[in-house]
């Protein structure tokens, strides 16, 4: 057997090239160009970008798609790298625990805007380069994608069975090979669907992420983000057509090309087959094990990987336990004590920062902004839970229709909020209408979708024996809904409204204010006040306002979400 | 007691002595669950560990293999204290405890890639792994292609691989169907007796006392609540033993006449005192009123006609140890029967309650629930003396927890409810999470 360190790909089949793997061929390789192109702009000077404006010739969105989706790849590389550290830190050590995971809650809440003063720092990090800039948009994107990758990969890795786990020690694992052998395959089904949502979530923030404004500093760096920033600025009805092609095409490419395959093979990473699911297909997936080309390349990387695992595997074999001091409940007292003065410090400072600038009578204001945001939010999250559960009930129940919807409604979830400004601004300053409330419903036009998402996915997992037995029982209309739809599906529908509610808070900013061309409409909020003291470069009306909806965020997800959550998974589970 | 002693003259492989585990609840009281367990294994033995659930049986394998530290004592292998899971012992699960997204042969291979051992030799042992445990052909599926059965082997594989001097076996067969764990019980003894096997020894926990029988040169039997040796039966007997054949029969009854005797130095506080401690701190079992009629009725059916042997009536209501032991208990505690020398006999209430219809079944039980169970007695009497006629269910979780773990707190409320509910006796609220006295119309 001497072929048997041969890579499993050589061995099994015969190499002869298929249609497949002309598409596989095409594809990789006009990826590689795309890459290169997209990576020269990166090391050019600063002055030579801002001397190149943005172009809204619709030639130009090939290139700025480019850029784009690069930079989208690698603020979710950065994305995943967060996961795999921060998430694995908060399972494997408890006083790493106590402090990262609500630091994580608090981080997710904070609104993108909240991050685009570090702008000044990447700025700093490389002077007259462009580089400095772009790592600047990446680091925006990766805020808008990191947390909830995070949070469900320390979820998952907290709900390992206990048997795999005692296995894995049993059989002597390294934390290395344990890491890449038990944890990531176990988690891998919710973090594809987190990425997914986090993608979105980065191109709902798009133009903020690539149009950078922060007192005085702007920035445009060449991208889908910055054209659509400047066809708003000049009424470019026709630009904003293309640059919506452009972001579905990009958006269809991610989803056809990364998500698909990706939620393909995570089946093979669950455990058991759940109740009302469908495996998915992805044509790249095919195209990818059917190529052999594509499966020589990915076999090497499997191999040159395997290989990687070893040495580590050896000196990370099971040490010895840390010595009993180390686990002693004195350290644990300790340092939580250090926690708490640490936290003292830091409310101490942030404190005495933004008093020195901003009155006691305004912080009282920004409080009324809050809840002129909250009843927003409320408001919409009910209108919206009236339209799409009944439909999402409707949907689900018919697969066939589901996966046409499905992808539509993820399309719809990536929509950056600006792209609907024209029409939003035209009709509020030609019909005079009040933008207090005209404005509102740019907040949850890419977030309702995460609603209809999760109930298409609880209604079709009702199991076939209910639904009959509600039929044979002559269960119809609305004591169909009270007694049957409406409680198979609200576990989902809390999970997806708690997204919605989550992302149309950090929506609100992109929201109260709106503009189109010279016409700028207003809402009174605290959207607004975040966006105004960016864009004013008022650091500390800008942190008080982030500190506020931060706060407003967590306490609602404590007080409300949370127990909803809760009492949603007692009620209706079955065993 | 009755050791045999056939490798005597061998160094045991392992050595536990005086082990013990206990947790520290809330109130600081220390909740003792495996209490001066001692243990030897040698060469060429496979010791059977039997006992209910919660008799901690499988915590002290997990402490075993260095998953689990005792309180007190020491588990010693080849003369080492075991600290963290050691090279030679390896491990089969109750759930297979595969890894889903590797196929059958990376399954096996993990342990050996584990140990860094080089690829040839790798591949070249799991292959024979493979072959040895009947999976080839079987190389390249993944777990979710194969039924149970096959799933097991796989864990049988996995754990052979390493060729490991000891392998634990966590209740290996019980997530099987009867016929599929016969088979793959009977293909491991034939590769045992063969000589096939390249392990030294086996320690199999088990609450199936026929599987025990079966398999096991050596039983250690198992009280619960705290989990402790209650006695240890050597076997004999030439393998295969059939279950038809009447010296396996004699085995099994002393079994079930072992474990259902009472532990010894129990205080007796009155004729009919037979249950363990019966104040409100008792732990109960979940046993549903369906198994509990059930067995009434079977028992006072013909040829029964009120006692059975429980090892016959076991077997013929397909009970298992879990469910047949906690099932005589409660109908103990209730005095609707007695339990004693392997053999379950009912009162005069039980064969009452047995002739009686529904209601009368109902009134009868809820009259002996409040008598005889104190904590059912003291639930009503809170609910009659409260103007509301309610009370929120932590009231009563918070004085369990006195007594007890959480846990099994949490599963002595939820005994008590379903039994208050089939008597009528109160009503609860889960959504209100609350007991009251009214019952829904």
């Amino acid at each position: 057997m001497r072929f048997e360190r041969l890579p499993i790909a050589v061995l099994r089949t015969r190499y002869v090239p298929g249609g497949w793997d002309l598409l596989a061929f095409a594809l990789v390789f006009v990826f590689f160009i795309y890459c290169a192109q997209a990576a020269h702009g990166l090391t050019g000077s600063l002055a030579r970008l801002q001397a190149t404006p943005i172009s809204l010739d619709p030639t130009a969105l090939f290139g700025y798609s480019a850029r784009t989706a690069l930079r989208m790849v690698l603020a979710m590389l950065a994305s995943l790298l967060f996961t795999f550290t921060y998430a694995t830190l908060c399972a494997k050590s408890h006083r790493a625990e106590v402090i990262l995971v609500p630091l994580l809650d608090f981080l997710q809440s904070v609104p993108i805007l909240g991050f685009s003063f570090t702008i000044l720092f990447f700025l700093q990090l490389t002077p007259g380069r462009v580089a400095g800039a772009e790592l600047a948009a990446i680091f925006l994107i990766f805020t808008s994608q990191a947390w909830n990758m995070a949070f469900s990969f320390y979820h998952s890795l907290r709900s390992i069975p206990d048997e795999m786990v005692e296995a894995a020690r049993n059989f002597q694992l390294s934390p290395w090979m344990r890491f890449w052998r038990l944890e990531v395959p176990f988690a891998m089904p919710a973090l594809i669907w987190n990425m997914m949502v986090s993608m979105s979530g980065g191109w709902f923030f798009l133009v903020f992420s690539e149009a950078i404004t922060v007192g005085h500093t702007t920035v445009s760096l060449p991208g889908v983000g910055s054209y659509i920033a400047l066809a708003i600025e000049q009424k470019s009805l026709a630009a904003i057509g293309w640059a919506i092609a452009a972001m579905f095409v990009v958006i269809l490419a991610f989803d056809q090309l990364l998500f698909r395959p990706l939620m393909a093979s995570a089946d093979w990473f669950r455990l058991e087959q759940e109740a009302g699911f469908t495996p998915s297909h992805s044509w790249a997936l095919t195209m990818m094990r059917r190529s052999s080309l594509l499966r020589f390349l990915s076999s090497g990387f499997a191999y040159l990987l395997h290989a990687g695992v070893k040495p580590v595997a050896v000196w990370g074999a099971a040490g010895p336990r840390p010595p009993a001091v180390w686990r002693s409940r004195r350290l644990d007292y300790a340092w939580y004590t250090v926690l708490i003065l640490i936290g003292i410090g830091a409310v101490w400072k942030i404190a005495w920062f933004v008093l020195s600038e901003v009155q006691l009578a305004e912080i009282g204001r920004v409080l009324l902004y809050g809840l002129i945001t909250l009843v927003r939010v409320s408001v919409l999250i009910a209108l919206a839970s009236l339209v799409w559960v009944p439909i999402g009930v409707w949907v689900g129940l018919r697969p066939r229709v589901a996966s046409v919807v499905q992808p539509i409604a993820q399309f719809l979830a990536a929509f950056p909020a600006n792209l609907f400004f024209p029409i939003v601004v035209s009709a509020i300053v030609i019909l005079k209408l009040t933008p207090d409330i005209w404005l509102s419903p740019l907040m949850i036009l890419g977030t309702q979708w995460y609603i209809l998402f999760n109930v298409i996915v609880g209604a079709s997992a009702i199991a076939p024996d209910l639904r009959y037995a509600g039929e044979n029982l002559g269960v119809r209309g609305w004591l169909w809904w009270r007694r049957v739809a409406l409680p198979a599906v609200f576990p989902f529908y809390v999970t997806g409204a708690i997204t919605a509610s989550g992302g149309s808070w950090n929506a609100s900013i992109n929201a109260e204010v709106a503009a189109w061309g010279t016409e700028t409409v207003r809402a009174h909020g605290l959207g607004a006040y975040i966006a105004d003291s960016t864009a004013a470069g008022d650091f500390q009306r800008n942190v008080l306002g982030i500190m506020v909806l931060s706060l407003l965020v967590v306490t609602l997800n404590r007080l409300f979400w949370r127990p909803l959550y809760a009492r949603a998974e007692r009620k209706f589970r079955i065993s | 007691m009755n050791a045999v002693a056939p490798m005597l003259n061998l160094a045991p492989l392992l050595d536990v002595q005086d082990v013990c585990k206990s947790f520290r609840k809330p109130d600081g009281d220390e909740l003792v669950v495996l209490e001066k367990v001692n243990l030897k294994l040698r060469p060429g033995e496979i010791v059977g560990l039997l006992g209910r659930s919660g008799s901690g049986k499988s915590t002290l394998l997990r402490q075993i293999a260095g998953l689990d530290t005792p309180s007190s004592g020491v588990v010693n292998y080849l003369g080492h204290a075991v600290l963290a899971p050691a090279s030679g012992i390896a491990m089969v699960f109750q759930s297979f405890a595969l890894f889903p997204w590797l196929t059958v042969l990376e399954n096996v291979q993990l342990g050996l890639e584990a140990q860094g051992v080089a690829e040839d030799e790798m591949r070249k042992r799991s292959l024979q792994a493979i072959d040895l445990i009947g999976l080839d052909g079987f190389e390249s599926a993944y777990p979710r292609e194969l039924s149970g059965g096959m799933r097991q082997r796989v864990g049988f594989a996995r754990a052979l691989v390493v060729h490991p001097n000891i392998i634990l076996m966590d209740e290996p067969f019980s997530a099987l169907d009867v016929l599929t764990a016969e088979t793959l019980r009977g293909d491991f003894l034939n590769l045992w007796g063969e000589g096939q096997l390249p392990i030294k020894a086996v320690l199999l926990v088990t609450h199936n006392i026929e599987e025990a029988v079966q398999m096991c040169d050596r039983l250690l039997i198992f009280s619960s609540n705290p989990g402790r040796v209650i006695s240890e039966i050597g076997i004999e007997l030439p393998q295969p033993r059939h279950t038809q054949d009447p010296r396996v029969r004699a085995l099994i009854d002393r079994v079930y006449v072992e474990m259902t005797a009472r532990p010894r130095g129990e205080v007796r506080t009155g004729p009919k005192e037979r249950f363990p401690g019966t104040g409100i701190g008792t732990v109960l079992t979940h046993v549903s009123s369906n198994v509990l009629t059930g067995l009434i009725e079977a028992v006072s059916a013909p040829p029964y006609n009120g006692k059975a042997d429980l090892p016959v009536i076991a077997e013929e209501q397909h009970l298992e140890v879990d469910e047949l032991f906690p099932a005589a208990e409660a109908l103990q505690l209730l005095r609707l029967a007695e339990v004693e020398g392997g053999d379950i006999r009912l009162t005069d209430a039980g064969r009452e309650f047995a002739r009686g219809e529904t209601d009368e079944r109902k009134k009868l039980f809820a009259r002996h629930l409040i008598t005889y169970v104190p904590l059912a007695a003291h639930i009503r009497r809170v609910l009659d003396e409260r103007a509301s006629h309610s009370a929120p269910k932590s009231r009563f979780f918070d004085e369990l927890e006195d007594y007890m773990a959480e846990d099994a707190a949490e599963q002595t409320l939820r005994t008590i409810v379903s039994w208050g509910r089939y008597a009528e006796a109160f009503a609860y609220d889960d959504h209100a999470q609350a007991f009251s006295l009214e019952n829904p119309a």
